[in-house]
């Protein structure tokens, strides 16, 4: 697997899948996508800088662990729910603010942050057990 | 939808979103099941501090309990309570339905998950800490609290589901060969369960529509067609196998008793419980007139569990293994419940419930302190604890009784109700086989009570022959499990003694089961008329 | 028409996975118990109406879907139970290689070690 051609273009093609797993998140919102598949994104290119770069790279590299981003993608879409609670409506309502940076309008929201937050859970469970699949794989070769 | 999407004015779209004020009071449905997974979430992220472990999980805990306290004493004085998630219109949101019954389980839960933590606390080994034992035992909390506060039928899935890959990492937490050989049989048997109720749940979609509790109860409660006789009996298949119910119970004697006592403490509580639960709302409150052409089958399964659970303890040489016997013994109890099915049946069978979670949490804990002291899990080889400690005799006498359903001890009403319900049914074969679980389980208890107290030696040698494996019980075990043991047997003693507060709770749950108007009613479900 | 096709499906696919579960090896029942996950999917895709419409997504500047759009939640519900049933699958596959790695046994009639064949007899004083 660890061919040069391969371990020459793994860190472009991961860099490129993280940040268009972030751009599949967001446009989730009117559009097919959203956190679920983008996490899933994410935790393929995590995956792929692995294989190719070892095991220890990456978690040198991604500095948390990936069940610790886990845990906070479940924190923060269990907050996301909480805040409706000022607003006199049910849990988990979705709650909308809107600003204009430039000439557009941004819209910031409760399902947005419940979105990060499976998206970090996927990102999170995938990655970690990826790389303790690839783990177990480098003990063996 | 005749009329194209350009020209329609907002105000002829149909309603969709609720547009009353929600009330901050009605929060303490949805908070217990928040606060068990965010907890879970923040306990893993903080699972290097292993010191502040413990305490934040009680805390956790505590907070939790107190939250159910309060729902509990709300819905017993002003009838069951709802919220829809995302401020929709029910049923198109998931609905989170308390009445009586869910708010008691979910508080009988929160007690017996306490008493499992504070028990187990002192032998939680530090590798077990940073594995995420309180996440998972956090995360098993939260899917049975959802299973028993929700009021939707596919949400009531994922919850079975969250519950069981919690259990899944209790059960193998340790690694030990036989844990992996219980893990296996649990982990199929179980996912079959589920997906047994998956099929239910699509037939039931494709039938009327709806997964909404209250909806369902509404629409389908008198239906009796062929096609809902057989979701009902796909149901009683899922619920009856996740509840250990004869003949499906195989998997619980195989894996019970493979964790650790304290786990072994909490699922014996726990888990088999919510599958009875689930038999309980969709049987008495959803599909009364399916149950009713299904109750032969239901009499037969309720009369084979109470008398094979308590044969089965008495012939086993594995102490916690002849536990888990008594522990499908009391599961019959339940069935036998939903087959009485009146108001008697059901508050019997509901209490029985209760009663069960905290005496198999108990009994289980008891055995886990007579194998740490005797060093083995051979009845035949724990002979003379009473000599050496007559109180933890005490304990177990006392569970026993409960577990029997002798008076005055708590098991003892349920089973009053459940036989009040049977003789005004003319059920003679149920009241027989009530009535035959007692003994059997007595004999059972009093056997291994035998065995292991009163006996001085170990079997095959001489009566009066000091057994030289005992260890002093100040020695063997800790502390924070002796503690938290007695503790739950004097609640067990006081709820035996002082049951009028459990029993007027039944018969409120029972009228609201069987009389589910109050239920829908809360729901608040619109007939939508476009 | 399709609805029949579908349920023959289902048919085929419940009896696959039957067979596979009575099987001993626990890689089999495995591959028996994903196979009915599917089976129940497909079962709940067919029994939410099969219909060759609209997809179910609010285009822009409109208020509701256009006219006839697919029911979104048999899609919803299949999508959910497909991660959880995943998820369990993956569970129990690295469950059954461990125990297959310590029990040395795929074979569901060797593994006795929670439930030893040789019992030993109930205690027979008292």
């Amino acid at each position: 697997m660890k061919t040069v051609i391969f371990r020459t273009i793994a860190p472009s093609l991961a860099a490129i899948m993280l940040v268009f797993s972030v751009f599949v998140l967001l446009r989730g919102h009117n559009e097919p996508g959203g956190g679920f598949i983008g996490g899933l994104i994410a935790a393929s290119a995590i995956a792929i800088y692995g294989i190719a770069a070892g095991v220890d790279e990456v978690r040198s590299a991604i500095r948390v662990r990936p069940l610790n981003i886990a845990a906070f993608g479940v924190f923060i879409a269990g907050l996301s729910g909480l805040l409706s609670l000022s607003q006199h409506v049910p849990y988990l309502t979705g709650l909308w603010t809107f600003f204009s940076v430039g000439a557009g309008e941004v819209a910031i929201s409760t399902p947005m942050v419940f979105d990060i937050g499976v998206y970090l859970v996927v990102l999170g469970t995938v990655s970690a057990v990826a790389l303790a699949l690839e783990e177990t794989e480098d003990d063996h070769a | 939808m005749a009329t194209t999407a350009h020209t329609i004015d907002p105000g002829d779209l149909p309603r969709a979103m609720l547009d009353i004020a929600t009330s901050l009071n009605d929060w303490v449905i949805i908070l217990p099941i928040v606060l068990c997974l965010m907890g879970g979430a923040f306990l893993l992220l903080v699972r290097e501090w292993r010191g502040a472990q413990l305490g934040l999980t009680l805390v956790f805990l505590a907070a939790i309990a107190a939250l159910e306290a309060q729902l509990f004493v709300r819905v017993l004085t002003d009838g069951p309570i709802a919220m829809t998630m995302g401020n929709w219109l029910p049923p198109f949101g998931i609905t989170f339905a308390v009445d009586v019954l869910g708010a008691g389980f979910a508080l009988a839960a929160t007690i017996a998950t306490i008493v499992v933590v504070i028990s187990y606390s002192a032998d939680t080994m530090q590798r077990e800490v940073r594995y995420g034992f309180y996440s998972l035992i956090m995360l098993l909390l939260a899917g049975v609290t959802g299973a028993f506060l929700t009021g939707d039928l596919f949400n009531l899935y994922v919850w079975f589901e969250v519950m069981l890959i919690a259990s899944f990492g209790l059960m193998i937490i340790g690694g030990r060969k036989i844990q992996l050989d219980g893990a296996v049989k649990y982990g199929f048997l179980n996912f079959l369960a589920t997906t047994f109720f998956l099929i239910g749940l699509g037939y039931l979609y494709g039938l009327i529509g709806t997964l909404n509790m209250a909806d369902i109860a509404r629409v389908a409660s008198q239906t009796n067609s062929p096609a809902m006789i057989a979701v009902a009996g796909l149901f009683l298949l899922a619920f009856g196998m996740k509840a250990a119910a004869f003949p499906l119970n195989a998997w619980l004697p195989a894996s019970y008793h493979t964790p650790d006592a304290a786990i072994s403490a909490l699922f014996g509580g726990l888990l088999t419980k919510v599958g009875a639960y689930a038999l309980l709302r969709t049987m008495v409150l959803m599909m009364p007139a399916a149950r009713e052409v299904l109750d032969p089958v239901i009499t037969t399964i309720a009369v084979a569990t109470l008398l094979l659970g308590p044969m089965g303890a008495m012939a086993q040489t594995n102490l916690r293994r002849a536990v888990g016997f008594i522990v499908i013994g009391g599961i019959g109890s339940v069935m036998a419940g939903i087959a009485i099915s009146g108001l008697f049946g059901v508050a019997g069978g509901g209490l029985y419930a209760i009663h069960s979670m905290l005496t198999m949490t108990a009994l289980y804990l008891v055995a886990g302190m007579i194998e740490q002291v005797t060093g083995t899990d051979d009845i035949r080889r724990m002979g003379g604890i009473y000599r050496a400690s007559s109180g933890l005799s005490i304990l177990f006498l006392v569970l026993v009784f409960a577990s029997a359903g002798l008076p005055p001890f708590l098991g003892f009403w349920p089973k009053l109700l459940l036989l009040q319900g049977a003789l005004l049914d003319n059920d003679g074969l149920l009241v027989a086989a009530i009535l035959i679980n007692s003994l059997f389980t007595s004999i059972a208890g009093a056997r291994i009570w035998a065995h292991v107290f009163w006996r001085n030696g170990r079997e095959g040698e001489a009566p009066n022959a000091i057994n030289p494996d005992l260890k002093p019980v100040a020695a063997a075990v800790k502390r924070p499990t002796i503690f938290a043991s007695a503790v739950l047997v004097a609640l067990i003693l006081f709820l035996g003694l002082r049951p009028n507060i459990l029993l007027e709770s039944a018969q409120i749950a029972a009228v609201g089961l069987v009389h589910p108007d109050r239920y829908t009613a809360a729901v608040n479900l619109e007939v939508p008329d476009k | 028409m399709l609805e029949q096709v579908l349920a023959a499906l289902v048919g085929i696919f419940f009896a696959a996975s039957i067979y596979l579960i009575l099987s001993k090896a626990i890689i089999r029942m495995l591959l028996g118990v994903t196979i009915l996950g599917n089976g129940v999917n497909l079962l709940i895709f067919t029994l939410g109406r099969v219909s060759r419409e609209v997809p179910p997504i609010v285009s822009n500047g409109e208020l509701q879907p256009a006219a006839g759009f697919a029911n979104p939640l048999p899609q919803a519900l299949i999508l959910t139970a497909i991660v959880i049933g995943f998820a369990m699958f993956t569970f129990l596959l690295v469950l059954g290689y461990r125990a297959y790695q310590e029990l040395d046994a795929d074979n569901t009639d060797t593994m006795r070690v929670a439930e030893p064949k040789d019992a030993p007899r109930p205690p027979l004083s008292y």
